[in-house]
């Protein structure tokens, strides 16, 4: 599994129109990521690491270039069917969890399953499943506002792997987590990669928490370095 | 796919306060439609309730209602006798020539004044009524000054109670019963005897006659020979048809109601539209999330929608519940065709209930359609990323 490329950019470009100026995010990138590979992408801010990780993830478009996800070139897919590749194929961890406020750490799991036509069993089956792997099984009747960041942060790990996922994108999955809380988050994305072969793709400026990672690459203003 | 409806529920109760306030202009929104149009329900049901469909009723050609209306005895001589006309056990004909006298009487505890339809009965008047029914005291005797009152009326007009008496033209009537109609017409007149009634008034005339049918075929045959006597310009109709036209009256108030409901329905719809507004702009980042799950933009559309429409949707049951306790209640106005005092209830009938309901929704719904478009094409990247 490990030798067909998960990710394949070539002469990815991003530029944004800022009035008249032109701002280059990304500039002619290319690079290739393995199959359960766990990435550690780091910059300062501004680097262009996040537009990266959001291109590869199926949320921005490209202005030039290639970026084929498991051989499909996703900057080709319309809006639906985007939405639709997103819910199979990618987990999301946000710097700020993003959980919605008003659902159980249960119900904020279930979410991506909702899209998938799974029935209720299966769907409780995999929710429970995802909410044990991250420690939290006993907390899936708290609402976001009855957890901690740590474990907010957690359930939003399971819902990024509820749809079994072959790549999960996380940006800047510790940012908002005190040192112990962001060592267990960065455990479990490790643990995921190694164990079930997820491809982990991290955007992070903290080298300790690169260093949870098989690679670390390096953006700077756009490009790799 | 749409979200679960849980999520919208507890969407719509988690901002409560700018919810409450929406939900309260919605519910005073549709209160007020319910009311004004359950007034104007309760006049038409009390014209549609009058009347007995083997009774035909006959008035001076051109006028459109009794009070305006005029039969000399020579006229009613030449078709009281008609054989279509039933007759009771000692062979007279079944007819009433009424009279019908307006008079101004104080409202109980005010000063102001009302007019009331007297109406002098014949001698088959009864009969040809069975819907009236004496509900207290006892009926007036022909030939004497007494009348009998509606109950309702009586609710609103000094000194007619059982034993009162009160000046008319002149004279000294005494109340000696009430009557009840069953929500009719007849729940907003007098009773007295004709003869006494046109002797008191001065009256030449009768207002109408009130004639039973022996049956279906005669009826359609007296009509015809009445339009085609040359010496009788008068007009016939069914009695159910006469006061089911008599409809004018609740008009105005159809009218009002749905200007007041227009007027203030778009002052809901705002307050519904700056509410979820308000809950687009708190959410933003939460639509970016569900966009990046997986969740379309038709989907993000829909359940703004859903939760416009629940939000209204509550205020609607609210109203028709603040509306709900005046159901049955009695109250009065005056009427279009004959000036006088009448009494009628409000009437809300499941089907105005269902009007509101939808009403609120629809107000839920269009005040929801702006913030719910903003909501589904708000950029991914730049809803995930608002604090």
């Amino acid at each position: 599994m490990a030798d067909t490329p998960m990710v394949v950019i070539r002469n990815l470009s991003k530029v944004y129109r800022q009035g008249d100026l032109d701002v280059v995010a990304l500039n002619r990138i290319s690079l290739q990521i393995d199959s359960g590979e766990f990435l550690a992408l780091m910059g300062p801010s501004g680097s262009g690491k996040s537009t990266l990780l959001h291109i590869i993830a199926g949320v921005d478009r490209p202005t030039g270039g290639e970026c084929r996800v498991q051989g499909i070139e996703v900057t080709r897919l319309n809006e639906s069917a985007l939405a639709d590749w997103r819910n199979q194929n990618v987990g999301f961890v946000f710097q700020s969890f993003n959980l919605i406020p008003v659902l159980t750490a249960y119900e904020n799991v279930e979410l991506p399953l909702l899209l998938t036509g799974l029935n209720r069993r299966r769907r409780r089956q995999q929710v429970n499943r995802a909410l044990e792997l991250v420690g939290l099984a006993d907390r899936s009747r708290h609402l976001p506002r009855q957890l901690s960041g740590g474990q907010e942060q957690r359930v939003a790990i399971a819902r990024a792997l509820v749809t079994d996922p072959a790549l999960i994108v996380a940006d800047e999955p510790t940012g908002n987590l005190d040192s112990r809380s962001a060592h267990e988050a960065l455990g479990i994305l490790q643990s995921l990669s190694r164990q079930s072969g997820k491809t982990v793709i991290l955007v992070t400026h903290d080298p300790k928490a690169a260093a949870f990672g098989t690679r670390t690459i390096h953006l700077e203003k756009g490009e790799l370095t | 796919m749409t979200l679960p409806l849980t999520y919208h529920v507890r969407n719509v109760f988690v901002r409560w306060r700018a919810t409450l306030a929406t939900v309260a202009g919605v519910a005073l929104v549709v209160a007020v439609y319910v009311l004004v149009q359950s007034l104007a329900v309760g006049l038409e049901k009390s014209s549609r309730n009058t009347g007995d469909p083997r009774n035909v009723m006959i008035v001076r050609k051109g006028s459109t209602a009794e009070s305006s209306s005029q039969v000399t005895r020579e006229q009613l001589r030449l078709f009281k006798y008609w054989p279509q006309i039933a007759r009771d056990e000692q062979d007279r004909p079944l007819a009433s020539a009424d009279v019908l006298v307006m008079l101004t009487r104080p409202r109980r505890g005010s000063e102001a004044e009302a007019h009331v339809l007297i109406r002098g009965v014949g001698a088959a008047g009864r009969a040809l009524r069975p819907q009236v029914a004496l509900v207290a005291g006892r009926w007036f005797v022909p030939g004497q000054r007494e009348v009998v009152v509606s109950r309702r009326l009586a609710a609103r007009i000094a000194a007619f109670d059982i034993g009162n008496t009160f000046k008319a033209a002149g004279r000294e009537l005494a109340v000696v019963g009430w009557l009840e109609g069953q929500g009719s017409a007849f729940d907003s007149e007098v009773w007295m005897d004709g003869d006494e009634a046109r002797r008191i008034f001065d009256r030449e005339f009768y207002s109408s006659v009130l004639v039973r049918m022996r049956d279906e075929r005669s009826a359609a045959a007296f009509l015809r020979r009445l339009e085609a006597d040359k010496r009788l310009p008068l007009r016939g109709l069914r009695e159910t048809d006469y006061y089911g036209a008599q409809t004018m009256t609740a008009v105005p108030i159809r009218i009002l109601g749905g200007f007041l409901a227009t007027a203030m329905s778009i002052g809901a719809v705002f307050a519904a539209m700056n509410t979820m507004y308000a809950s687009v702009g708190a959410r933003t980042r939460e639509i970016g999330t569900l966009r990046v799950l997986g969740y379309r933009r038709r989907t993000i559309l829909v359940s703004f929608l859903v939760e416009g429409g629940l939000l209204a949707l509550l205020g609607g049951v609210l109203g028709c519940l603040l509306a709900l306790p005046l159901h049955g209640y009695s109250t009065g106005t005056i009427s279009l065709e004959t000036f006088t005092e009448t009494v009628f209830e409000f009437r809300l009938a499941p089907w105005l209930l269902a009007k509101g309901l939808a009403f609120s929704l629809l107000v839920g719904v269009a005040g929801s359609l702006l913030p719910a478009l903003r909501a589904a094409r708000l950029p991914v990247i730049a809803a995930l990323q608002s604090v």
